[in-house]
């Protein structure tokens, strides 16, 4: 008999068994295969989300698309005016925003130290001179302030403060790392900047999710210049956010092409991510896929029992099929196609609930994780191997129980024998 | 058209061997209508299996048609050779429960490569012939006894083979409906198949061309009617 022929017959053959039995029992092994499809794509995806979502947090929030940062033997940025109007004319820059950082003490409560000899209660960190309008367009910064208000471009002497600095706001007790106490907007604190001392008042208090928004303070550009001697206008950082479509490695080339490699380090945003982030995102989906797997097995004794209660139960009728001389590859095939059939189903159904619920719900309404928003990662490539997968397992699945059931004699199948 | 020689067929169990057939020397001619009866556990049902090429036997000849012998054939070659020139009436109809009375009847005939189209065609004409063209696209839960037993004749006579072997073929029947299935029989035999029936119930056995006695595995009669 040809394969052709058995396939046909075999496709004959499971069409009807699916036609005609139950509904309730065809919809509960749909209903296995969308489950384990579904743990398949949502269990590797949401692992991989949670350190995709705090990579993006800091793209987002931080680094931009681009950033220009300060040469490891360098304090600023030299030329800092020329590269800013090298930016103005790339193609595909939206916004860029200039930073000046520089290491300075903040001081609370100092008015209310008794003795000098008590321990003053001060923090350690950089703050940031930013021009807020265009932080704000890069980094969506204002989003972030928790108390008070976001600075405007006019105010003197006011200081957004990172929550890190701020004591009810640590989420840690770290040793030889200390933290402001009753602190909040309207509070006067002094900041040490150099040799420079200032009192300033706090307008607000940053929390972000990215760490190195939350360890910093802000203040703005033209009097925090002034106080850091910056008056030729070099920055510290620049970032660059990119119009729509527009590629972060072609600007950065562009950017080192017209030689600002020379005087600053120039790199896209995935350039900037450190090692250790990679290494965890490729350990997590590692993660995933052990935990996804773990479903699949079970998807896989599912089925492998499905087919074989059904062929055990209808052994009599396989050894009659033989018996009228129906080739028993074909009635081995039925039971293939029947096995692509709930995976293939299940799979459709399951890919379409992540792509039309799942993913955009947790687009929409990320998990809210403490160092991260947590969303879901389905790249459509993985996505469709994981599913090519689950079909192939399910079909081996049910391959192997029928062909055990087939083979056995004719005869004693038909007579119910063992 | 079909012969066996010193058939013999026995059952391992553990260290047991029970010998079921003891020698059978058979013989059947195109168009005969032969009964094999006797008591239970004379081993009738086992020599039809024989020579259905449903079993094995242990030793012995069998010749179908002159010019096959069963023993050589592989498991693939017996299933072709039945699907292609036997067919095939169970004690208990043996109908696939998902299958309409049609598509029962069609597979066979689907297995031998037909298109669809042809193979309904055959399938009508065949359900048609014992009385059942309204009853076409029911399923056999949907049938009695007796219609169903009229679809399984359907199914094994659809394709025209050399030999039709039919099992206890009223054995799950009434009255009524085994009459009916004995005059369909007779109208087959009529009409030139060669039918090999397995019955212990003499008043149908004695509708058949000839009676083949079995007892404790061996023929001890042949009776013409």
């Amino acid at each position: 008999m040809s394969s052709l022929l058995n396939t046909r017959i075999g496709f004959f053959l499971a069409v009807r068994q699916i036609k005609r039995s139950s509904k309730w029992t065809t919809g509960l092994i749909v209903a296995v295969m969308i489950l384990t499809s579904l743990n398949l794509i949502v269990v590797s995806g949401i692992l991989v989300g949670l350190i995709q979502g705090a990579i993006d947090a800091v793209r987002t929030h931080y680094t931009s698309d681009v950033i220009i940062s300060t040469l490891n033997n360098k304090t600023y940025i030299e030329n800092t005016p020329e590269i800013m109007n090298i930016l103005r004319g790339l193609p595909g820059i939206e916004t860029v925003a200039p930073r000046y950082l520089k290491g300075a003490t903040l001081e609370a409560n100092y008015k209310t130290r008794v003795k000098d000899t008590d321990k003053p209660n001060t923090a350690g960190g950089n703050i940031a001179g930013i021009d807020p309008i265009a932080e704000d367009k890069v980094t969506d910064l204002s989003r972030f302030v928790v108390e008070g208000s976001y600075l405007e471009p006019g105010d003197y002497d006011q200081i957004l403060v990172g929550s890190y600095l701020i004591k009810k706001y640590q989420p840690f007790e770290s040793p030889g790392f200390t933290a402001l106490n009753d602190v909040e907007p309207g509070t006067k604190i002094r900041i040490m900047v150099g040799d420079v001392e200032r009192e300033v008042t706090v307008k607000g208090i940053i929390k972000s999710k990215v760490d190195e928004v939350s360890f910093r303070s802000f203040m703005v550009d033209s009097q925090f210049r002034s106080m850091i001697g910056r008056g030729d206008y070099n920055a510290s950082e620049i970032a660059i956010k990119l119009k729509p479509g527009a590629d972060p490695e072609t600007v950065r080339d562009a950017l080192l092409r017209n030689g600002v490699g020379t005087v600053a380090k120039v790199q896209t945003y995935a350039d900037a991510q450190p090692k250790f982030i990679k290494d965890l995102v490729a350990t997590f989906a590692l993660l995933g896929n052990m935990i996804s797997s773990i479903g699949l097995v079970v998807a896989s004794i599912t089925i492998f029992i499905v087919i074989f209660i059904n062929a055990i139960t209808r052994r009599k009728f396989i050894g009659i099929l033989k018996g009228i001389g129906v080739n028993g590859k074909a009635i081995e095939i039925s039971y293939v196609f029947q096995s692509i059939f709930y995976a293939v189903i299940g799979s459709v159904i399951g890919v379409a609930l992540v792509y039309l619920v799942i993913q955009p719900f947790f687009a929409a309404h990320p998990i809210n994780f403490p160092f991260s928003d947590g969303i879901l990662v389905a790249p459509f490539g993985g996505t469709m191997a994981r599913t090519g997968l689950l079909v192939f397992t399910t079909i081996v699945a049910g391959y192997i129980p029928a062909r055990m059931i087939v083979r056995k004699n004719t005869l004693d199948s038909i007579l119910g024998r063992k | 058209m079909i012969q066996t020689k010193n058939l013999k067929k026995s059952f391992q169990n553990g260290a047991t061997t029970t010998e079921i057939l003891k020698g059978i020397d058979f013989n059947a001619e195109r168009g005969e209508f032969i009964a094999i009866m006797g008591r239970s556990g004379a081993g009738k049902s086992t020599f039809m299996y024989q020579i259905s090429l449903l079993d094995e036997p242990t030793s012995g000849e069998i010749t179908i048609n002159g010019g096959h012998i069963a023993a050589n054939m592989s498991n693939d070659e017996k299933t072709a050779f039945r699907l292609m020139r036997l067919g095939y009436v169970f004690q208990d109809y043996a109908l696939i429960p998902e299958l309409t009375a049609l598509e029962n009847v069609a597979l066979p005939l689907l297995m031998q490569d037909m298109t669809k189209k042809q193979a309904y065609k055959k399938a009508e004409e065949a359900l048609k012939r014992v009385g059942l063209a309204t009853h076409m696209d029911q399923l056999p839960s949907q049938l009695s006894g007796g219609e169903q037993q009229r679809v399984s004749i359907s199914r094994a006579i659809a394709h025209k083979p050399d030999i039709l072997f039919a099992d206890e073929p009223t054995a799950n029947l009434d009255n009524e409906s085994s009459k009916v299935i004995m005059g369909i029989f007779k109208e087959l035999h009529k009409a030139g198949q060669t039918i090999i029936m397995v019955t212990h119930e003499p008043e149908y056995g004695k509708m058949a061309e000839k009676i083949v006695h079995l007892d404790d595995g061996r023929i001890v009669s042949i009776t013409k009617n």
